[in-house]
């Protein structure tokens, strides 16, 4: 996919220039997503779709992510989206939506550090996934390009399959060890690939 | 004495891998293909346990998961003692060291065994009436008595060692049970290509297969029957084979819990792998083929060593080469147990004599066994047994044509098996909610309607015929793979050729001389209850089969009745003169098998329990050797003593340096929800105690949030940046709480309303700065905004820059000094407070934590929702009516507030209360009582929930919640304490340091 975001080992963030080791979980790599611009935009559907078309992003359908280069929509819910780009085009993405959506009801709020992400690609993903997370991750059920508000353990996460063998996870920052360290446990006793 | 009781033949062990194993010290010989039980029974060892309330030596009884008596520890080393597994289950290793339970000094010689002598003493009942007797000497005498000795098992005193993996699997079909109705289910499901999950419990598919010598599928041995079945199965990539796994629940909408044990069988493990899997699987379809256990007959003497199901023997003879005895009284009311008769009759042993119940036995097995000159007595019974710690005799009686028995004569024998022919296994239908169906022939209960996507096929269905079970499991595998949306045709079915099935059975006590309930016929082995014990229930007027369960615990521990069930109920109809069904049937519970809590907690252990939440200036607390605490899921910092400082004269410090100069602290935690939209405010207005409306841009409001019963659930600071944009703040703990409380008002209630809500806790780090040099700390490294007193006045907020940053800018103050609290982007929080600390440093000012914060919020008397509230509080009961936006026409809680008990005058009040002693700093929740020396039973006047030493004030300080506190300023109440005399304390206003708020512009 010309449009994923490369899985590379990056930085836990831009400021610090901490960069965490990747860690290979059996087959499964892990990398720390790179620093994204992420924005939750919130409105009626006339303008969501609105907003998508002067992205340039197709419109999502429930449950499924669109993308444009390195622009996604992540739908979260029916009046919910999640907006990804790279972190150079963060004002881009503001401006265009207020102007899209100049005097219509929205609310677009910048999220760009309350999530963190973490990309997960291998064989065997699925199977190390469902040490914790309970939804069918099936190629069937699960399709590349579907995305889905979901739990894994105790902590909520945001999965996107943009691949057969590589997954997105969105989560809130602070949930980072927690899921690795899951992840760590899970790939030492997971199924094998 | 070397396995002296190991045949030939044993289609399932392996002769050339010998094993050795120890149980209760001393060391025996077994092969790999043997479970505890078939290896120590191979050795002549039957006796295997004690029972729990009498103490009875006890041998193996079954030879699967039903087994009542012969449990077992098994150590691998520290923590890794596992109570209660039954011998017939656990798998011999090299190495293997097993013990008895309940038994003290040795299971040959139990001082314990004096129960059995006083046993008239120890009927049902007798606890309930013997303990409830005296509620002194329950407390002081039987409680402690009965912790000690209760319980079979000794469970671990270490933390457990082992991990354990968890696995959420969904499948099309799932099959409980491996058997041959399970097999062909799998065979016909996995041919249709849906995902099927095979489960079996044991470490072998093929459930009673594994013991049929005699009968040919196909032409061809069950063994081989069985072998190609498997390598078929295993062929399927759609297929997963999981053996050594239980299902252990059913739950809702087919979700299934199942334990898979990985180590449990194997000498050695290596380092970090997994000891069991926990699968939690939602299947489309489930079959459950359970497999039927069979039923202990109940007469007199029917526990002694050597005693054992039929079924068993058979199991243990055809399986592992194990005779069980070798002068054997078979004891029946069914025709599958005369094929035990017939192998054993092949391998060797004598047998004695065949005790039929039925007055004209006829079938397949009775008549090969009349061929082979097998003595059989029909209508006849065993009325006692003899031997102590195995049986060396029974007594036999025939059945007259009135039904009275008469004893006949006394047989030597080693071994006694028994038949009351099959009990279907439906504890998974049962706990699917499924209901059951009671078949008068036979006298068994079978499923009848399901309640879920499910079916039930061979034995647990009551077919006990293996032709039928075939064709079933075929025919069912097809219909539940097209019911989950896939193409599949029944195949050719199977034929079977020399089966022996069950015919017939008996449930209840079997005919007694004089009809009596003398001696001890057990029902329940494991709870050791008798007949006697449920007649003596129904005679106390226990009718529901429910309470005489508890009355007489019967069904209870780790087999749950597995093999007493339906004897019970039978017992009990016949006593109650009513039909079986009539007197009900009680719940199976889960789990089918007892489950490790490692498998249950997986992971959730240790750092991985709960997420632990770090903020982004953790690290830096950590490395200035802060002392943390825990709020909510949070790690944050406590305090940060310096050169070897006590907590106490670190708080002090910090206290004093904000007071007089500036600390920063990290508030980052807070709970933070933005609100935008056009109706942002009037949601704000329905929300929260205070008015919105009038708030403008760039200023902020101290915000009171109420449940719908009017009491205080949260509060914080609201920011309006723009006309259609709030950012809230919540307490810590409250953040998830309060946004789950405005979502659900939001799409429930106010859907009139046009705004969204978005949690931004974690966008932002927040440092507050607070003390009399806040703004020269921060003012040179903001841009962008004046923080002027003029430009900048208490309670408002600017976006500007700070170090470049974009940063939201709080003038807030929780300490009552000058205060600002900067929010940034949290991947700049780290470097934004090193930029601070820096200039913090050159006006002296300290890092502090939450102790120092509480301190000196309770010096200005602001409350901590949690803390002096506990749910049950109003804002009146607070002396917040400021806070209360009176000319709104509506609020969450508004109405609940004029509720009479809100408006009475006694309720509880925030009051602070000033010690004698200046000294003595009361216990938080420590009573407040009207007198030194309170007369007991009298009613406490209210209760402390905050104190404190104020290193500022120079003395103790505290807040508390007084029965219309009030109106009682500047009288004297007294302080109740853990140990001593409670000490006195005078009434005064809750807010002890400027309150006219001079130092708020520093």
């Amino acid at each position: 996919m010309g449009n994923m975001i490369s899985p590379e080992p990056l930085m836990r963030d831009d400021k610090t220039g901490n960069v965490l080791t990747n860690l290979s979980l059996g087959k499964v790599k892990l990398y720390f997503a790179p620093h994204l611009a992420r924005f939750v935009l919130q409105a009626q559907s006339n303008e969501l779709h609105r907003a998508a078309q002067a992205l340039g992003v197709t419109i999502p359908d429930p449950l499924r992510a669109t993308s444009h280069k390195d622009r996604h929509i992540l739908w979260q819910g029916p009046y919910e989206w999640l907006v990804l780009d790279l972190p150079s085009n963060m004002t881009v993405i503001d401006t265009t939506i207020k102007n899209a959506l100049s005097g219509h009801a929205y609310s677009l709020v910048d999220v760009s550090h309350r999530n963190q992400a973490l990309l997960l690609t291998g064989q065997g993903v699925e199977s190390l996934l469902s040490t914790g997370c309970m939804l069918d991750l099936s190629l069937k059920k699960f399709p590349v390009g579907m995305t889905t508000r979901t739990l894994f353990a105790k902590a909520e996460i945001t999965l996107w399959r943009q691949d057969e063998n590589t997954f997105h996870i969105e989560f809130w920052r602070s949930f980072a060890p927690y899921l690795i360290g899951l992840l760590q446990q899970g790939a030492a006793s997971a199924l094998p690939a | 004495m070397t396995q002296s009781f190991r045949i030939q033949g044993g289609m399932y062990i392996d002769r050339t891998k010998p094993v050795r194993f120890t149980f209760d010290g001393t060391t025996y010989e077994g092969f790999s293909g043997d479970t505890l039980a078939s290896a120590l029974l191979a050795n002549g060892v039957h006796l295997m346990g004690r029972s729990f309330k009498y103490h009875r030596p006890r041998g193996v009884l079954g030879h699967g998961a039903e087994e009542p008596n012969a449990l077992v520890d098994v150590i691998r080393g520290p923590g890794r003692t596992t109570p209660n597994l039954r011998a017939t289950q656990v798998e011999i290793y090299d190495g293997l060291i097993a013990k008895s339970q309940n038994r003290f000094p040795s299971l040959k010689f139990d001082l314990g065994a004096i129960n059995d002598l006083l046993s008239p003493l120890f009927g049902a009942g007798f606890y309930y009436k013997t303990f409830m007797a005296s509620p002194f000497l329950w407390t002081h005498l039987f409680e402690p008595m009965i912790r000690r000795a209760a319980g079979l098992g000794q469970a671990p005193t270490q933390p457990d060692p082992d991990c354990y993996a968890n696995q959420f699997a969904h499948c099309d079909v799932l099959i409980a049970g491996g058997g041959a109705a399970g097999l062909a289910a799998a065979l016909s499901a996995g041919r249709s290509g849906a995902q099927v999950i095979l489960v079996d419990e044991q470490a072998h598919f093929g459930g009673s297969l594994l013991s049929e010598s005699r009968a040919e599928i196909d032409g061809q041995s069950t063994k081989r029957w069985l072998e190609q079945t498997l390598r078929a199965l295993q062929a399927m990539p759609n297929v997963r084979l999981l053996s050594r796994t239980t299902v252990f629940g059913y739950f809702q909408q087919n979700f299934l819990g199942l334990v898979e044990r990985l180590t449990d069988h194997l000498p050695q493990t290596r380092e970090g792998e997994a000891r069991e899997r926990l699968w939690q699987v939602r299947a489309n379809r489930v079959i459950l083929a359970t497999g039927a256990i069979e039923r202990p007959l109940v007469f007199p003497g029917n526990d002694r060593p050597g005693i054992m199901l039929s079924s068993a023997a058979r199991t243990y003879l055809n399986r592992q080469g194990v005779l069980v005895g070798k002068s054997v009284v078979l004891f029946t009311s069914d025709d599958a147990a005369y094929q035990t008769a017939i192998d054993l009759h092949h391998a060797g042993a004598t047998i004695i004599a065949i005790a039929d119940l039925r007055d004209n036995p006829d079938g397949a097995g009775v008549e090969q066994a009349r061929q082979l000159g097998l003595p059989i007595f029909p209508s006849h019974v065993v009325v006692e047994t003899f031997g102590r710690l195995r049986i060396n005799a029974a007594a036999l009686g025939r059945i007259g044509a009135d039904g009275t028995v008469t004893p006949i004569r006394v047989e030597n024998c080693d071994t006694l098996l028994m038949s009351g022919g099959f009990t279907p296994s439906v504890h998974l239908f049962s706990q699917s909610r499924g209901k059951l169906a009671y078949d008068p022939v036979r006298q068994i209960y079978i499923p009848g309607q399901s309640a879920q996507n499910e079916s039930s096929i061979g034995a647990a269905s009551g077919t006990f015929n293996l032709q039928e079970s075939l064709n079933q499991g075929f025919t069912e595998g097809c219909r539940a793979a097209k019911a989950a949306g896939f193409e599949a045709a029944v195949p050719a079915t199977s034929q079977v050729k020399g089966d022996v099935p069950s015919t017939a059975g008996f449930s209840g006590a079997v005919p007694r001389p004089n009809n009596g309930h003398f001696g001890k016929a057990f029902v329940d082995f494991q709870n050791d209850v008798l007949s006697s014990d449920i007649i003596a229930a129904t005679r106390e007027g226990f009718k529901s089969i429910e309470h005489v369960k508890r009355y007489t615990t019967t069904g209870m521990a780790t087999d749950q009745g597995k093999t007493s069930n339906m004897n019970t109920l039978a017992l009990a109809a016949q006593a109650l003169g009513r039909q079986i069904p009539d007197v009900g049937l009680t719940t199976f519970r889960m789990p089918y098998t007892p489950v490790t809590f490692g498998s249950i907690a997986g992971h959730a252990r240790g750092d991985l329990f709960d997420p632990i939440r770090k903020t982004v200036i953790h690290d830096w607390a950590e490395a200035q050797g802060a002392i943390l605490e825990n709020v909510a899921l949070w790690k944050r910092a406590w305090y940060f003593p310096k050169h070897g400082e006590s907590m106490h004269q670190a708080v002090r410090r910090e206290c004093l340096t904000v007071r007089s100069k500036a600390g920063l602290f990290d508030a980052s935690t807070l709970g933070k929800i933005e609100i935008v939209g056009p109706d942002a405010s009037e949601f704000l207005n329905r929300l929260y105690t205070n008015s919105w409306n009038n708030l403008p841009a760039g200023r902020c409001r101290y915000g009171l949030m109420l449940n719908e019963q009017g009491f205080v659930m949260d509060d914080g600071v609201i920011g309006r940046l723009a006309q259609d944009r709030f950012h809230v703040t919540t307490t810590t703990g409250g953040a998830a709480r309060v946004l789950a409380h405005m979502e659900d008002y939001l799409q429930t209630e106010f859907t009139d309303l046009n705004l969204w809500l978005t949690s931004t806790t974690e966008q932002w780090a927040v440092i507050a700065v607070q003390g009399p040099k806040a703004r020269a700390i921060i003012e040179p490294l903001i841009s962008e905004i004046d923080v002027s007193v003029t430009a900048m006045p208490h309670m408002s907020v600017r976006e500007g820059l700070i170090c470049g940053v974009p940063t939201r800018l709080f003038r807030v103050s929780f300490t009552g000094e000058l205060g600002f609290e900067v929010n940034v982007p949290a991947g700049y929080g780290r470097m934004i407070w090193e930029a601070l600390w820096q200039e913090a440093q050159k006006h002296g000012a300290c890092a502090y934590g939450t102790e120092t914060m509480h301190v000196l919020r309770a010096e200005k008397g602001f409350i901590i929702v949690g803390q002096d509230t506990d749910g049950t509080v109003t804002p009146y009961d607070l002396g917040m009516e400021w806070a209360i936006g009176k000319s709104k026409p509506d609020f969450v809680g508004k109405r609940s507030l004029s509720r009479p008990d809100l408006v009475n005058k006694e309720r509880p009040q925030l009051i602070g209360l000033r010690t004698n002693d200046p000294a003595f700093i009361p216990d938080e929740g420590a009573q407040i009582v009207s007198e030194a020396e309170p007369k007991t039973g009298s009613s406490a006047l209210g209760f402390v929930t905050s104190a404190y030493e104020s290193a500022t004030l120079g003395r103790s300080i505290a807040l508390g919640l007084l029965s219309n506190g009030r109106a009682k300023m500047g009288e004297l109440v007294y302080i109740t304490r853990l140990n001593g005399k409670a000490l006195p304390a005078t009434i005064v206003d809750p807010i002890v340091y400027d309150k006219e708020g001079a130092r708020l512009d520093g």
